[in-house]
């Protein structure tokens, strides 16, 4: 027992003094998982680049412990679906799922891999969802870096609970509600 | 300036070419396309032409618009002379029959992979072309898509698809473009526009 400055006391544990923390097992085991996300991605067209952006220094992806990304399927667990996805391309992207091992997350990046996006025609999946599981949506065409952020929060905060239903983030505004205070241009004011 | 070009087309070829077009600098000729090779070779070797730069090959679909239903287009340079041309082609019939015309690969080489696509994408049928098979979309694809009658709802999955709700509440039925669901069904033999 020592004392430091005034009037806090620090206690040093030493030898058999080791604490113990309680938890449950699967509790511990989500939080590793939660913590240790390797990612595949699966990049086919323009929010590939928002991806190399958001895997950056400036939003940098990897202070989430989602660093290390693996392009095979069999050593990565979150699938990073990011950009439109053919019809052609559906069984390729539906093998790497079926290979990758479990427990395994698909996160939507984009609005073309969450719904389809502006294609409706006779070439464009509308959706992954319609070939594999999604975990997690991020709409936006293409999505903001912070909005892909809360996605990847919103994964971890899901493994953490062992929530395996599918979420979308929403976004941080309502624009509906802020419409009544958007700045007409070209109008002069009437007030005169 | 190409309007020498479409003179001396008229010249040689006389009454194979049936119309001739030019505004703004687009020069166009809708040729016979029983001698759309012919032209074509013409048009490359003679020097006063020298098109010696195929540009672009593609098809038009006027489904409901003209008897001959397609229209076959070709874009030419000549890099020596530095003027242009299209040629154009009508084929087929309301019912897309008679849907071919000879290939030019042998004029240029070129023309290879725009023949491919567009056999791919109207079903034109190259007669000559060395490798004639789809390019863009999968072998298992039935159908042409970019015809007018193609139903521009009608997808073709390779693997079965998921019995999911159609989309969950932020992509609801009304959050898609609805310029996506124009459906192109001209009425038969009556002018739209």
């Amino acid at each position: 027992m020592t004392t430091g400055g005034a009037g806090t006391t620090i206690q040093v544990l030493e030898g058999s003094e080791t604490g113990f923390a309680t938890t449950r097992f699967d509790a511990l085991l989500n939080w590793a998982r939660k913590y240790s996300l390797f990612q595949y991605p699966f990049i086919t067209a323009c929010c590939a680049m928002e991806f190399m952006a958001m895997a950056s220094p400036r939003f940098d992806m990897a202070r989430f412990g989602a660093e290390a990304p693996r392009f095979s399927p069999r050593q990565a667990d979150l699938l990073w679906v990011v950009g439109t996805i053919s019809q052609r391309q559906a069984p390729a992207l539906k093998r790497i799922y079926e290979q990758m091992a479990d427990p395994k997350y698909v996160f939507a990046f984009g609005t073309c891999a969450s719904c389809g996006g502006f294609y409706d025609n006779y070439t464009t999946l509308a959706g992954i969802d319609k070939v594999i599981p999604v975990d997690v949506y991020v709409p936006g065409c293409p999505p903001r870096p912070e909005a892909v952020i809360d996605g990847l929060l919103l994964l971890q905060d899901k493994i953490a609970r062992g929530d395996r239903t599918p979420a979308i983030v929403k976004p941080r505004r309502d624009p509906t509600v802020q419409a009544g205070n958007l700045v007409r241009l070209g109008k002069k004011s009437t007030a005169t | 300036m190409s309007k020498r070009v479409l003179e001396i087309l008229k010249s040689k070829f006389g009454d194979d070419i049936y119309e001739t077009h030019s505004q703004f600098g687009d020069d166009t000729a809708v040729v016979n396309p029983e001698k759309w090779r012919e032209i074509a070779r013409f048009l490359r070797d003679d020097p006063q032409c020298a098109m010696n730069m195929f540009v672009d090959l593609t098809a038009v679909d006027y489904l409901g618009r003209q008897t001959p239903r397609f229209e076959v287009v070709l874009h030419l340079r000549s890099m020596d002379r530095n003027h242009r041309i299209r040629l154009k082609a009508r084929i087929g019939d309301e019912d897309a029959n008679g849907v071919e015309i000879d290939s030019v690969v042998s004029v240029w080489k070129g023309a290879n992979w725009f023949e491919r696509e567009c056999f791919d994408m109207f079903g034109v049928n190259f007669k000559g072309h060395p490798d004639l098979r789809r390019i863009l979309m999968y072998p298992e694809f039935v159908g042409y898509p970019l015809r007018k009658d193609y139903p521009a709802d009608k997808i073709q999955p390779l693997v079965e698809l998921r019995n999911v709700p159609d989309k969950l509440p932020p992509f609801g039925i009304d959050e898609g473009m609805p310029f996506g669901r124009q459906t192109h069904d001209y009425p038969r033999g009556e002018e739209t526009n």
